[in-house]
C-alpha cells in the first residue's frame, strides 16, 4: 500500500457556509457554518434528531442544502450534479450507521466495491484482491471474506464498513455514529480501529456520535505504529514515541440543527451551557 | 386552495424524472450486464411456473364458458377462434402483467425499499455508483425483455388449455381447433399482443423502483411501499390496456 500524500498544512478539506437543510416542514440544519482543515479530527456530539447524520450526508453531497454552500477539498459541491460528485466522493471514505453494507453481495465484494465500481478503472484485478485482504486484515476480519453481511454481528458489520471505507485510501473519513447500539467492549474496539486508521494513514476524520467517551478517545489517544497499541498522549501534548505534535481534535455540539459549541476538549469540559454539559460526564 | 393536488403532481413529476434517467442510462455507461442477467432470471425464469399455470387455466375456463354460449348457435367449432383472440389480444398480456406486477413490482419495491432504509442506497451513491444505473435500469431492461416472452408463453399455453377442453369435452378434432385458432389471428392482433406487454413492462419495473426508492419510515415504510407499488402498477396496467385497445380497435 503506497502511503497517501502528506497533507498540506492548513488546507481546507471540508467547509460549510450558512448551510440550511429542510425536509418539508422540518428544519434539519439551520444556517450552519464550520471548517475542517487537513489533519484535523472533529467530533460532533448531539442528541438524536439534532441533525448529525444530515450534516454528514450534506458534506458528501448526498443531500443538497436549501441554501448555503458546501466545499469539499476546496471545491464547491453545492451545484454539482451526481456524476461530477462521484469523482470527489471517491476521495472520501464514509461509514454509515449500521455499516450500510450491501447484503446481496459477499464481504469481499462489499470491500472491493469502491475499487471495482469506479468510472475509470485504475486498479488491476490482482491488486483489488490484495487491497481487499489488506483492508480486512486492518479490521482483523480477513477470515470473513466469503461470508455475507447477514451472517455477521453488528460490530463486525461496522468493521467491514470501515474496511470498505478505507480500501480506496481516502484523505477524509466520515463516521456516522460508529458506536451506536454496541456494547462497551465492541464500541471500544471500533473506536480503536478509527484511531488506528487516523494515525497510520494521516486521515482527516469527522466522527458523529452521542458518546462523549468516543471523542475523549480520539482526543487523548494515538496509535503507535511500532508497538501496534493505542497510547495516551501526555498532557504536554507530545506523543511519547512519535514525538510529533498530535493533531488537534475539535469538538462540536449540535442542537436542533444549530452548532451550540465548537472548541477543544478542555473548553467543552468547562462549558456551563446546560445542554452542552449534559454530554460531558461529571467528574466527582 | 388546490394544495391537495401538490403531492400527486409532485409524485408524477418525480416518476417521470426517474423514468427519464433510467432511459437515458441505456445510452451511457457503465452498463451492469451481470445485474441485467440476474434480474432476467428472477423476473423471467422465476415467473415462468405461475405464468404457465394461470395461462393454462385461463384457456381452460374461456373454452368452457364460451362453449355453452356457442352451443346455442351450434358453433362450438369456432371456440378456437375465441380463445385465440381473447388471449392474444387482451387476457394474455393483462394476466401476465398482473401476475408479474404482483410478483415483481412488489419484489423490486421491497428490495429497493429495504436498501433505502438501511442506507445502502446512500452508501452506493457515496461509493460512486448511480443507483438508477445500477438498480433501476437493469430491472427495466430485464422486465422489458422478459414480459413479452412470458406473454407469448402464456398465450400459447392458454390456447393449449383451450385445446384440451375442446378435444376432450367438445369433441373437436385437433386440426379443427388449431386451424380455427390460427386463422382468426391477424397481424394487428399479434402487434398489439406484443406491444402491450412491452409497455406494461415499463410500468411494472419503474413503478416498483419508484416506490422502492422513495421509501421512508423504516420497515413499516417498506411494507407500505410494496403495497403501493402493486396497487399502482396493477391499476395502470388496466388503464393503459384500455387506451391501447382503443387505438388498435380503430386501426383494424
Amino acid at each position: 500500500m503506497p502511503a497517501p500524500d502528506a497533507p498540506t498544512p492548513a488546507g481546507s478539506l471540508l467547509r460549510m457556509e450558512n448551510v440550511t437543510v429542510r425536509f418539508d416542514e422540518l428544519v434539519a440544519l439551520e444556517n450552519l457554518s464550520f471548517e475542517m482543515t487537513t489533519g484535523e479530527t472533529r467530533v460532533v456530539l448531539g442528541a438524536a434528531g439534532s441533525g448529525k447524520t444530515t450534516l454528514l450526508k450534506t458534506a458528501l453531497g448526498l443531500i443538497k442544502p436549501d441554501s448555503g454552500r458546501v466545499f469539499l477539498f476546496d471545491r464547491d459541491i453545492t451545484g454539482m450534479n451526481e456524476h461530477e460528485l462521484f469523482e470527489i466522493r471517491s476521495q472520501v471514505g464514509v461509514l454509515f450507521q449500521e455499516g450500510g453494507l450491501f447484503d446481496s453481495i459477499s464481504v469481499a465484494e462489499n470491500v472491493a466495491y469502491p475499487l471495482v465500481n469506479r468510472r475509470v478503472q485504475t486498479v488491476s484485478a490482482a491488486e483489488v484482491d490484495e487491497r481487499v485482504v489488506d483492508a480486512l486484515r486492518f479490521v482483523e476480519l480477513e477470515h470473513t471474506l466469503d461470508k455475507y453481511p447477514s451472517e455477521l454481528s453488528g460490530g463486525m458489520r461496522r468493521r467491514v464498513g470501515i474496511a470498505r471505507a478505507i480500501v480506496a485510501q481516502p484523505a477524509l473519513m466520515l463516521y456516522d455514529s460508529p458506536t451506536a447500539g454496541l456494547d462497551p467492549i465492541t464500541a471500544n474496539t471500533i473506536m480503536a480501529l478509527i484511531a488506528k486508521e487516523r494515525d497510520s494513514q494521516n486521515t482527516t476524520t469527522l466522527i458523529v456520535t452521542q458518546r462523549y467517551q468516543d471523542g475523549q478517545l480520539m482526543a487523548n489517544f494515538r496509535y503507535n505504529r511500532r508497538s501496534g497499541q493505542l497510547e495516551r498522549i501526555s498532557r504536554n501534548g507530545n506523543s511519547p514515541d512519535q514525538g510529533s505534535n498530535p493533531r488537534p481534535t475539535t469538538f462540536m455540539v449540535m442542537k436542533e440543527g444549530h452548532v451550540v459549541f465548537e472548541g477543544a476538549e478542555a473548553e467543552l469540559e468547562a462549558s456551563s451551557d446546560s445542554y452542552v454539559s449534559k454530554f460531558v460526564p461529571k467528574r466527582s | 386552495m388546490l394544495d391537495f393536488l401538490k403531492p400527486p403532481v409532485a409524485a408524477l413529476q418525480d416518476f417521470y424524472s426517474l423514468a427519464g434517467l433510467a432511459l437515458r442510462n441505456l445510452f451511457r455507461g457503465p452498463h451492469y450486464s451481470d445485474d441485467i442477467a440476474i434480474q432476467m432470471d428472477i423476473i423471467g425464469v422465476g415467473s415462468l411456473p405461475i405464468i404457465v399455470l394461470t395461462g393454462f387455466f385461463s384457456g381452460v375456463v374461456i373454452t368452457m364458458q364460451m362453449s355453452r354460449a356457442l352451443a346455442q348457435y351450434g358453433a362450438t367449432g369456432q371456440v378456437g377462434q375465441i380463445v385465440a383472440i381473447t388471449l392474444v389480444r387482451e387476457l394474455g398480456p393483462v394476466l401476465t402483467a398482473l401476475l408479474v406486477a404482483g410478483r415483481n413490482a412488489s419484489g423490486i419495491a421491497s428490495e429497493l425499499g429495504s436498501m433505502k432504509v438501511t442506507e445502502q442506497i446512500d452508501a452506493m451513491r457515496a461509493l460512486g455508483t448511480d443507483p438508477i444505473q445500477k438498480l433501476v435500469t437493469p430491472r427495466m431492461i430485464a422486465t422489458c425483455v422478459m414480459l413479452p416472452m412470458l406473454t407469448i408463453i402464456a398465450d400459447f399455453v392458454g390456447m393449449f388449455g383451450g385445446y384440451v377442453i375442446a378435444y376432450f369435452t367438445l369433441n373437436l378434432t385437433t386440426s379443427q381447433y388449431w386451424t380455427n385458432a390460427y386463422q382468426a389471428l391477424e397481424y394487428n392482433d399479434i402487434v398489439q399482443g406484443l406491444l402491450k406487454p412491452f409497455v406494461f413492462a415499463f410500468i411494472i419495473s419503474l413503478v416498483g423502483c419508484f416506490y422502492g426508492l422513495r421509501t421512508s419510515g423504516g420497515t413499516q415504510g417498506v411494507g407500505r411501499a410494496t403495497t403501493e407499488a402493486v396497487v399502482v402498477a396493477s391499476v395502470w396496467v388496466f388503464v393503459v390496456t384500455a387506451l391501447l385497445t382503443r387505438i388498435f380497435v380503430n386501426l383494424s
